[in-house]
């Protein structure tokens, strides 16, 4: 899945995200909502500097690596989070479910990542693969 | 006489209740809306750091930031 498509899955599925931005970690835009190249250039920029102060605050407070980020103001909430390739900003009007929305975020980059579309475990069922309709192995 | 007192004893009471409630339910819903930078861990941890502490100084900046270029 592309950006563009993770992007309009995740503003179908989650009525909170106003805005959002997908880049990867050099501040290149691959999608953007709304379609606005100087927002989505802004966007992104602040999404790279966010994290940044971020771990830098995680390092300062000798903390674990940082998963999620939301920055909570009286206009919105912001929300980054990242994954090796991407990272992902979207903003909210105030008081947003915070858990949904970085749930819905994380599903976006995951199937930036290509996982939905992964193969799925084919389960084959076998009625004479070879055990026993005992179940046992004979050792009883 | 002492019914009496009982009454107003009673009323100054649920008054105060009262005024002690609406204080503390103003002063949570003035904290919750107040800028904050909410950070999460790999340890699943989180921690909160309201507007005035210097990591979140750095950070509510650049919200702002996002937010105005969105129409906030």
């Amino acid at each position: 899945m592309d950006g563009h498509e993770a992007l309009a899955d995740l503003k179908q599925i989650s009525v909170q995200i106003e805005a959002a931005v997908i880049a990867d970690h050099s501040g290149a835009v691959q999608a953007c909502s709304p379609d606005d190249a100087a927002t989505g250039e802004l966007l992104a920029r602040l999404a790279l500097e966010i994290w940044e102060a971020a771990d830098a605050s995680r390092r300062d407070l000798g903390r674990d690596a940082l998963t999620q980020v939301e920055l909570s103001t009286a206009q919105g909430s912001v929300f980054v989070v990242r994954d090796p390739r991407h990272v992902l900003l979207a903003t909210t009007a105030p008081d947003p479910t915070v858990g949904l929305v970085f749930y819905d975020l994380k599903s976006a980059l995951h199937a930036l990542d290509g996982q939905p579309g992964r193969a799925e475990p084919t389960v084959v069922w076998q009625a004479d693969a070879g055990v026993s309709p005992e179940g046992g192995d004979g050792a009883a | 006489m002492a019914r009496r007192k009982r009454k107003v004893l009673g009323a100054a009471t649920l008054a105060l209740g009262s005024a002690a409630g609406s204080v503390l339910i103003f002063k949570r819903k003035r904290e919750r809306n107040a800028s904050r930078a909410d950070l999460y861990f790999e340890d699943g941890s989180m921690l909160s750091l309201l507007q005035g502490a210097p990591e979140a100084d750095r950070m509510l900046p650049l919200a702002a930031e996002a937010l105005a270029a969105t129409g906030r």
